[in-house]
């Protein structure tokens, strides 16, 4: 059985739940506030920060004006060094087309580099139905997947988890999917990773077919690139005659020299590190070094829709940093599931809708699961507008009549602000504290933990006439 | 399928109609803050500093042989494996077991194997990094994979200040690693912890 | 002596919010801006800017109220706003809100207007160029940066600075004062949980600081904040920065709050 977001209920119910799980609210707050100390120090290492930004910023926005062509040319450079390139409009499709290629190996049993596209588009469940068991080797991906749990983080897939729950995971499921974790397991985060280390290397060493995502795909030279800590892409890249990338269509980026922003940004801003452990490039097949087959699936599962947004189409610069949610006051409460989705957080407020459009309840929440406190801004390394792309999204969900009620509401209180007789008259009016609190009632949502503050003997306009008038 | 696949994905990226972009701003350095790639020492410096910080372990010296030696020693490898065409002297001082991967040791092979020796094709200094890009001395990537320990020999003129002089350098063709430290993981409580899959040490030999 | 030139026509834009349920705020803002020798006038016919509709989404009805927006304040020189996030919403809602009802006349009025409509704290340091405002204040006070004061209009240390220069005041700097406090306009209704949770963390930070007073450019922040240590039994007071910062030594000690020795 694979879990998925299907069905998930909207942000304020799933918030609610995830808000009221103590022990889910210190592990994320741990873990956040660790790596948001962590990133503060090492952008501030860099006097050229802001200019890496801007450079970051303009060069994907220079991919979404080229897509086509630098498309065109990630699938020239590929086929030309050896690969062979596929295309597939949405999830099924891309689905289909990883599940054939495995079939055709003859392998049942495959490994996967932590990719947030393959459970977005739920590869592994696709692949399950088909027979196909493809273990995760990322050590928080494997601790999502031994649990049979959601991933609620783009880099830390098992942010919610601490170390005890997780040792308690080793220890039940290590031995149903292979080796089993060594007795006597303790929570020391060490053991723990050792005890991933020697589970996954079997897996490692009998794989003949790999199944990654990558960071970004170089169009000028066919380039993928994959960053990682662990090894475990290395070990998937190299080790196995098969290898599968399943790569967004906004992955690209025009030339190689452009890796000089990205590598310089992305690891000091998603784990406060210089630079991940490990990166590895390559092109195409390279004879007597790694896989002998390449074949590289481009995704589109929504990316045109959100391209096709004027506003909306920023969010497609993401590089999968993770800081706008390790950073994000609301998902310091929420953790990432109650999000619904593998893109959490303020990426996953914006992006969610953007690809899937604002037709379900659930992805129509995301827009407002927000503050607009505006702190994703500063972080973001790829300089989305973060707030921008919401309210533009609210606008969307309330041009669509989701919120008709509401829209009635707001209209007769606009109606009467934009009216000076009638909002004097509702300011000055007995009883009525003004159009923004109809009533001295409890407040829906509001008066669950705040009081409501004490209403004025006269109103400011009242006091002004009367002091005017003294004055005068 | 996938061709109409691709017709259709390439008709809606037309069909979003996105304006033209400008031509992006590059006023980032090329260089560490405040370590030029012309001041030398300061370079290696730096370069040795920030390999330290990872937890690798920096020899500096002017002969590489008596230093893959101490490193292979210090971490008690009886066993190495180096890439063919490795030059001779680099283990000259060594008395445990060389294999030389020629032809290729397979996976379990490797994975037996207490040590891996190699050159670099590039490093960094401003993230202590080495790249290995397959070139002379440096073998397919199975090999610096599987031992446990990585002895790494970097002449001191392969090293760059910052990623966009090393980047310059080299050759996308080619399958390329960058290794800044050994591997870590900090997926449990954000918390590093270093060594999971890759080799869990790594000794640089920094020839001045 | 000459004569003094006249002073630019200065408006009053108090907020709906300020209007109905904090009054004394606005009349604190008249209070300083009068003792700065600022005459303000107040136009009547002001109603909301129409944040709550944007930050919901209702566009064309907030080009509504941003119509009568400028109706009300287009003759006037500089339009002082109590408020931060209000005070931004010409420069940074109305031109979207224009270009949703399609009305690319009120995009040209509001294009000259907003240059005009500044927040009171900006309106103190930058355009009279005062940070010593006269106040006097002797209690131990804190201060919470709201998100809009500090990422859209970029207050910076200016709120920080004008309180320092109070007369008597013991300032004392809040824990993780740049967090939200979880309000979010109808955040705070859509949202109650998580936004009870961020307002719980806002409110435990403001009593470990010991002040008796808060202070904010945002009354819509303070109702939350206030209104959950309120609901907590705590008896800081919430207070905008404009009520301090007019008060005098004549006017003496608020009442109700402990009086600090001055000893800074």
């Amino acid at each position: 059985m694979t879990r998925s977001f299907l069905g998930w209920p909207a942000f304020p119910e799933a918030a609610e739940r995830e808000v009221g799980n103590e022990q889910l609210r210190e592990n994320v707050r741990r873990a956040t506030r660790t790596i948001r100390g962590k990133r503060a120090v090492l952008a501030a290492e860099r006097p050229d920060w802001e200019q890496l930004r801007d450079s970051a910023a303009a060069i994907k926005d220079q991919v979404l004006a080229g897509l086509e062509q630098y498309l065109l040319q990630v699938e020239e450079k590929v086929t030309a060094a050896g690969g062979t390139v596929h295309w597939a409009r949405d999830a099924a499709e891309a689905n289909r087309i990883v599940t054939d290629l495995v079939l055709a190996t003859g392998e049942r049993e495959i490994v996967k580099v932590k990719s947030m596209l393959t459970e977005e588009i739920g590869l592994d469940a696709a692949l399950e139905a088909a027979g196909i068991n493809a273990r995760e080797t990322d050590l928080a991906a494997a601790i999502v997947q031994l649990g049979d749990d959601l991933p609620s983080h783009v880099v830390v897939p098992a942010l919610h988890r601490n170390r005890s729950e997780i040792r308690d995971i080793f220890a039940r499921e290590m031995g149903r999917h292979g080796r089993p974790a060594p007795e006597g397991l303790t929570d020391d985060p060490a053991e723990l990773a050792e005890a991933a280390r020697l589970h996954l290397r079997e897996k490692f060493l009998g794989a003949r077919v790999a199944v990654s995502g990558a960071n970004f795909v170089v169009a000028e030279t066919g380039t993928l690139v994959v960053v990682e800590s662990e090894g475990n892409g290395r070990m998937c890249l190299t080790l196995a005659d098969t290898l599968i990338s399943v790569v967004g269509i906004e992955k690209t980026v025009p030339t190689w020299a452009d890796l000089e922003v990205f590598l310089q940004l992305l690891a000091r801003n998603a784990t406060g590190e210089r630079m991940a452990p490990y990166t590895s490039t390559w092109t195409g097949t390279t004879h007597g070094d790694g896989p002998r087959d390449f074949h590289l699936v481009l995704v589109d599962n929504g990316r045109t829709r959100a391209l096709a947004d004027p506003v909306g189409r920023q969010a497609l610069r993401c590089i999968r940093c993770g800081a706008c949610m390790n950073t994000c006051p609301v998902y310091e409460r929420t953790g990432g599931h109650a999000y619904g989705s593998v893109y959490p957080g303020p990426i996953g407020a914006i992006l969610n809708p953007l690809l899937k459009g604002l037709d379900d309840e659930q992805t129509a929440s995301l827009p407002y699961a927000s503050t607009l406190c505006g702190a994703c801004n500063e972080v973001c390394p790829v300089r989305i507008r973060f707030t921008d792309v919401l309210l533009d999204l609210r606008a969307q969900v309330a041009d669509g009549g989701k919120h008709p009620v509401e829209r009635a509401a707001l209209g007769a209180v606009g109606a009467t602000m934009a009216r000076p007789l009638l909002w004097k008259a509702a300011v000055k009016g007995a009883g009525l504290v003004g159009p923004l609190l109809p009533a001295r009632t409890p407040v829906p949502g509001w008066s669950d933990n705040r009081a409501l503050p004490d209403v004025p003997k006269e109103s400011f306009r009242t006091w002004w006439k009367r002091n005017e008038g003294e004055r005068a | 399928m996938t061709a109409a696949a691709r017709e259709e994905i390439l008709r809606r990226i037309r069909a979003a109609a996105v304006p033209p972009a400008p031509e992006p701003p590059r006023h980032y350095l090329r260089h560490a803050p405040g370590v030029p790639d012309e001041d030398r020492p300061a370079v290696l410096a730096l370069f040795a500093e920030r390999l330290e910080e990872y937890g690798a372990e920096v020899l500096r010296a002017d002969r590489p042989g008596p230093a893959v030696a101490r490193a292979l020693a210090e971490h008690g490898a009886r066993s190495l494996v180096v890439p063919d065409g490795l030059p001779a002297e680099w283990t000259a001082d060594w008395d445990g077991e060389v294999r030389t991967d020629r032809p290729p040791l397979g996976k379990a092979g490797l994975d037996a194997t207490d040590a891996v020796l190699t050159g670099c094709a590039a490093a960094v200094a401003d993230s202590g990094t080495l790249v290995l890009d397959g070139g002379p001395a440096q073998g397919r990537r199975a090999a610096t994979l599987l031992p446990d320990l990585h002895v790494c020999v970097v002449r001191a003129e392969q090293v760059r200040s910052a990623l966009p002089g090393a980047l310059a350098r080299l050759d996308p063709a080619r399958p390329l690693t960058f290794v800044s430290g050994p591997s870590a993981t900090a997926d449990i409580e954000m918390i590093r912890v270093k060594g999971v899959h890759g080799p869990r040490r790594l000794a640089v030999v920094l020839l001045d | 002596m000459p004569p003094n030139p006249p002073r630019p026509r200065t408006a009053l834009f108090v907020t709906c919010l300020n209007d109905t349920l904090f009054p004394g705020t606005g009349r604190a803002t008249v209070t300083l801006l009068r003792r700065l020798g600022v005459e303000v006038d107040f136009p009547a016919a002001q109603s909301c800017c129409g944040q709550m509709h944007f930050n919901t989404g209702y566009r064309k009805e907030t080009a509504r109220l941003a119509r009568h927006f400028v109706d009300t304040f287009a003759d006037y020189e500089e339009i002082v706003v109590p408020s931060a996030s209000c005070a931004g919403m010409p420069a940074e809602a109305y031109p979207l809100a224009a270009e949703a009802a399609g009305d690319p006349g009120l995009a040209r009025a509001v294009a000259e207007l907003a240059p005009r409509v500044v927040e009171l704290t900006q309106y103190l340091t930058d355009r009279l160029g005062v940070e010593q405002v006269g106040a006097h204040f002797p209690h131990r006070v804190t201060y919470h940066p709201t998100c809009h004061s500090l990422r859209a209009t970029g207050l910076g240390e200016r709120p920080h600075r004008l309180l320092r220069a109070v007369a008597g005041i013991d300032y004392v700097e809040l824990p993780a004062a740049q967090e939200c406090c979880g309000f979010g306009g109808t955040f705070a209704v859509k949202n109650p949980a998580v936004s009870g949770a961020m307002n719980g963390d806002k409110a435990r930070h403001v009593l470990e600081t010991g002040a008796h007073v808060l202070a904010a450019v945002d009354n819509s922040c303070l109702m939350n904040i206030g209104g959950r240590l309120t609901k907590d039994g705590h008896p800081v007071r919430t207070l905008h920065l404009a009520e301090i910062l007019a008060r005098t030594e004549q006017d003496g000690p608020l009442p109700g709050v402990p009086v600090v020795e001055a000893a800074r």
